[in-house]
């Protein structure tokens, strides 16, 4: 029996009217199940050789020797790849154009400057020979001591965090409305450093043909890699294929072409061959991007009702050392809590570790512990229920800006998940609730929000004349299901059900759909999906309203509906045509339309926009042990118009669940005399040790996640 | 990888032969040893595969009323046979504790008593480790080891011993039967593990070609039926080893303890029998002071070998949760979170 697998092999959607808003299962789960669906690492294009990285064991010197005699000799290695022989560049990995711009290990020189840095690439015929050989080097190091930790090197003001945003910024008087303050709380936060990790890890399969390549690898944005590596070879983006169907996880960490996926494309140019190359699991906490380790200060100041007077959030954060990227977490407090006086600051670290980058999501996952967590602080400093507070303090404006809100229904996302979750039932007191079995039981909520970005995109069109449409657009799936929303705004913005549509994606030479990131890609994309699928559908339109032929013959533009497949005359339905009598009579095989979409200033200049969402836990606490588990997870969310309900509920489960994975698991756990990750195999998961548990729970009835021991809190409180 | 030799004997006495050569090993479920293979921390020059030899992975019921399991029975098997788990439900609960579905499907119980500490340093080939390389010295003193040792250690190796199955089985005197090349030979499982003293690389009482074949449970083993606990502290509920765990058999008689089973786990480079603690429980009240005098006897010789003082502490709590488990009786059904402390209370939601 064959398997004929494709994309477009879907049990039949029969729906009548709109595909958007349906809950369709992914239109790639079949292959996905089936093992069908094939990821980069998949690819095995003739005359493939293997390439492994060997890595640094030191975090800071250099290499003073590798014994590439002995990984050359072992049977079946094929070349060695150093600084020696490693083949020329058009640009200077460390060079910094723009801040997108990235530097990259690549081989160019012996210095050492993070851990699990790339210090020789070995190519072989077989994954176990190149392995063997990269073992084989047996690397000498000249050590410089490892700078690890955020007291581990000094401060500085960052010229920018996140993307372009000024390190330090502030409204109003902080320090007047702290001193006005009747309420007062100081409180401190750590989050440990912490890695991506996809399930997927980076992988490239590259080939050469004279000055054209070829790659299979995953990446959050096409256009973006290939313009990179166009750069980085001195050849045009136009030459450089570049295909990613799927993606197993990216989170962030495949948005920039990484070094290791550009040492692959070197790895094949220097031996003339395709080069597969895949990271080991431990070689990816290092030089594909990480979470930077957090130290937050909130200071709040209430007034006798339990209004804000003032915010200020300071953040340290850390960089690498050849590198900037700082984790703008302070800048969580510019849009959630009205208040008259708002400051936020950063400083950073330069430490041996590889370049943090955008991780899922960089600001707003540090950012909002601390603060929502100081937010429970200060509400019990006042004696308010901490929704009660939330709600005293609702932003009606951008706290920071000013701005309205283009829309904004966190308080029906509060109401709603509060009464889910019961939370009108909640003691205010703390640790007064226990089970049947004498577990201590708290609960908590916390506020979610994040920008509603948008990016640039192009998408083409085509209708055929056999009533088919062709929706094709760059755009990446790490998962989440693009695959399946895009197709149905594209089968929307034809006028088509879903599966008289052909989606083309995941590659380079469609139509550059900008960046899966930021969660602004559905709308970006899809809204180049919808304007090309207008563009054409106007073109047919054109075709049947100047044909007096047409039953449509005179109606405009303006006066044509499409749906179903056919062109119908608004103001009459009973006159209607198919696209393909309205293309054969025209004698053409198809019509084609494009469409691009960008934010609109104007829009962006007028308003704040933000996704909300409110999410109520509760957790179960050992009174012996504190180890913890969460019992129970409400959330509400106003996300904006969702196109598929059902894979936007998996999106929730999946911020839910990262959220509780950032409170209670995650930990890269890093030596701090070698500056060497340890566990690097396994995740680290927390728990409330007995001492800090006592002291913390004491006043808290939600065991907090800073409330561990390496997120140890000093919150002071005071009354003025 | 290097590359080694593969041989696949057909009898016991041909593996014992072909592991007798120095840099060899055997491999049987694999689910340690490939790991430290592909690791570069172990590279044998020879493997013997024995998971094919025959009838070494039978359970068989002994004419005096004791066990032998065979050491090729699987960690999955063993812990879901009937007869097996309700004559030994500590064991049982043990075994579904560690690791996941899919490594208990393929481990073995011969490979669960040699597999290897899972201390970060001894995997982190970079760095120096007694075990890996005698005399380099520890890169886990004074390193990340809050989860190391804090009993038996000794200053060339802090590391513990990871396997759940064998706290149980060292409570109910469990004996190894191991068959080498002047023989077959029993050694019980509490002298089958070495301390480290200054030769951490000696991990166990095994020679060269020596072969675990069975380890075999008394019939006293199966007494402690109806009160047998085996409990765990650890970072997360399912696919992590314990930080500290305990296992805890009861006979109890008017209130007053007749005998008394207590070994630790994770706190040692050795399943750690807690015989003073015992001694203590042995004909004093069943009740939680006496409880918690035996926590204190049985750990009044621990001591931290790091950032791991807490350990003592939580070692302490989960001995006496493990007892208090135990004297409530054993579950009809094995917890649905297997030796969790959040199924160890009386009425403690087995749903959770």
């Amino acid at each position: 029996m064959t398997l004929e697998l494709s994309l477009n092999q879907q049990p039949a959607h029969s729906r009548q009217g709109s595909s958007i808003g349906q809950p369709l299962t992914r239109r790639d789960g079949f292959l996905k199940v089936t093992g069908a669906a094939r990821y980069a690492a998949d690819n095995h294009p003739a005359g493939m050789l293997y390439a492994v990285l060997a890595v640094s064991s030191i975090a800071r010197g250099r290499v003073a020797s590798l014994d590439i005699e002995a990984a050359k000799a072992y049977e079946g290695v094929v070349e060695v790849m150093t600084p020696q022989n490693r083949p020329a560049l058009a640009v200077d990995p460390d060079a910094k154009h723009h801040p997108f711009m990235f530097r990259l290990d690549l081989l160019q020189n012996d210095k050492v400057r993070y851990a699990n840095q790339t210090i020789a690439v070995v190519i072989a015929q077989t994954l176990e020979a190149a392995t063997e050989g990269a073992a084989l080097l047996s690397p000498r190091y000249e050590v410089q001591p490892a700078r690890v930790g955020l007291d581990g090197a000094k401060s500085f003001v960052p010229a920018a965090v996140g993307v372009g945003n000024p390190a330090v910024q502030h409204k109003g008087d902080v320090a007047a409305g702290l001193d006005a303050a009747a309420t007062r709380i100081e409180a401190s936060y750590e989050t440990p450093a912490q890695y991506h990790n996809a399930m997927e890890p980076h992988a490239i399969v590259a080939a050469w043909d004279g000055d054209r390549l070829s790659i299979d690898t995953p990446s959050q944005g096409l256009a973006m890699a290939q313009g990179r590596i166009a750069g980085l070879f001195g050849i045009a983006p136009d030459n450089i294929h570049i295909r990613s169907p799927f993606l197993g996880g990216g989170f962030g960490s495949k948005g920039m072409i990484s070094g290791p996926q550009v040492l692959g494309v070197l790895a094949a140019r220097l031996v003339g061959r395709p080069v597969k190359l895949v990271l080991r699991r431990e070689q990816m906490y290092g030089p594909v991007g990480h979470r930077a380790p957090t130290r937050q200060t909130l200071r709040m100041g209430m007034d006798g009702e339990g209004k804000l007077t003032a915010i200020d959030h300071h953040a340290r954060t850390a960089s690498s050392t050849f590198d900037d990227f700082f984790e703008p977490a302070a800048d969580a407090s510019h849009s959630l809590y009205a208040s008259p006086a708002i400051a936020t600051s950063h400083e950073a670290v330069r430490l041996d570790t590889g370049t943090p980058l955008f991780m899922r999501a960089p600001g707003e996952a540090t950012g909002s512990i601390a603060l929502e967590s100081a937010i429970d602080e200060a509400a019990e400093a006042c004696g308010m229920d901490p929704l009660e507070f939330r709600l005293k303090n609702y932003a009606e404006v951008e706290p920071m800006t000013g701005k309205p809100f283009s829309s904004k229904a966190l308080r029906e996302c509060y109401a709603q998940a509060a009464k889910s979750f019961g939370w009108a039932d909640r003691p205010v007191e703390p640790r007064l609730m226990r089970d049947a079995e004498g577990f201590l039981t708290g609960w908590g909520m916390g506020t979610a929000t994040f920008p509603a970005l948008m990016f640039q995109a192009e998408a083409r069109a085509v209708l055929r004349s056999d009533g088919s449409g062709l929706m094709e657009t760059g755009a990446q799936d790490m998962g989440q299901g693009a695959w399946t929303a895009f197709a149905q705004i594209a089968a929307d913005g034809l006028g088509l059900d879903i599966d008289r549509v052909e989606f083309r994606a995941g590659s380079s030479d469609l139509p550059n759909a900008g960046i899966a990131g930021g969660s602004g890609h559905t709308a970006t994309a899809g809204m180049a999906i919808h304007n090309a699928g207008a563009a054409v559908i106007a073109r047919l339109a054109d075709l049947a309203t100047g044909d007096e032929r047409s039953p449509l013959y005179g109606a405009g533009n303006a006066g044509v509906l499409a749906r179903g497949g056919r062109l119908y005359r608004r103001d009459d339905e009973n006159r209607s045509e198919s696209y393909a009598d309205i293309l054969t009579r025209a004698g053409l095989k198809e019509v084609e339309g494009s469409g691009k979409s960008a934010s609109d200033p104007a829009s962006q200049e007028a308003y704040a926009m933000h996704a909300h969402g409110a999410v109520f836990a509760e957790v179960k606490v050992d009174p012996d042990f504190g180890q913890i588990r969460v019992t129970r997870l409400v959330g509400a969310f106003a996300a904006g118009r969702v196109i598929n309900p059902r894979l936007v509920r998996s999106q929730y489960y999946g911020g839910m669940i990262w959220g509780v994975s950032f409170a209670l698991h995650e930990e890269a756990i890093t030596d701090r005399r070698s500056g060497r990750r340890h566990q690097i195999n396994r995740l680290r998961v927390k728990q409330l040790e007995p001492d800090a548990h006592d002291q913390h729970s004491s006043r808290h009835q939600r065991p907090e996640p800073c409330a561990r021991r390496r997120a140890a809190r000093h919150a002071a409180r005071r009354a003025a | 990888m290097r590359d080694f030799d593969y041989i696949r004997p057909a009898s016991i006495p041909d593996a014992i032969a072909a592991a007798a050569e120095p840099g060899a090993t055997y491999l049987a479920g694999g689910t340690n040893l490939l790991d430290l293979m592909k690791g570069g921390v172990t590279s044998p020059d020879r493997i013997v595969d024995i998971s094919r030899l025959p009838d070494l992975n039978r359970i068989e019921w002994l004419v005096d009323g004791g066990l032998r399991i065979g050491a090729l029975v699987r960690n999955a098997d063993l812990a879901h046979d009937t007869s097996f788990a309700k004559a030994y439900p500590a064991v049982a609960e043990a075994l579904l504790s560690g690791a996941s579905a899919q490594l208990r499907n393929a481990a073995t119980v011969g490979g669960n008593l040699l597999q290897r500490t899972r201390c970060s340093y001894f995997y982190d080939t970079a760095g120096p480790c007694n075990k890996r390389e005698p005399g380099s010295g520890c890169t886990a003193l004074g390193g990340e080891n809050r989860l190391h040792a804090v009993l038996g250690w000794s200053n060339a190796c802090i590391a513990t011993h990871p396997s759940d199955f064998c706290v149980p089985l060292v409570a109910l005197d469990a004996v190894v039967e191991i068959e080498g090349r002047n023989g077959r030979r029993h050694v019980t499982l509490e002298e089958f593990h070495r301390l480290p003293g200054e030769t951490p690389q000696r991990e166990n009482a095994l020679e060269p070609g020596d072969l675990v074949v069975a380890v075999r449970l008394p019939q006293e083993a199966a007494s402690f039926s109806a009160n047998a606990r085996y409990l765990k502290v650890r970072e997360r509920t399912s696919y992590a080893f314990a930080v500290v765990s305990a296992a805890a058999g009861l006979a109890v008689e008017g209130g007053k303890i007749r005998t008394a089973r207590l070994a630790l786990g994770g706190v040692a480079a050795k399943p750690w029998r807690a015989r003073s603690a015992e001694a203590v429980l042995l004909g004093a009240d069943a009740d939680e002071a006496t409880f918690a005098r035996a926590a204190d006897t049985a750990l009044a010789d621990a001591k931290p070998s790091g950032d791991n003082a807490f350990k003592i502490e939580l070692a302490r709590r989960i001995v006496v949760r493990t007892l208090m488990a135990a004297l409530a009786g054993t579950p009809e059904r094995l917890p649905a979170l297997p030796a969790s402390p959040f199924s160890s209370i009386p009425g403690a939601r087995h749903d959770a």
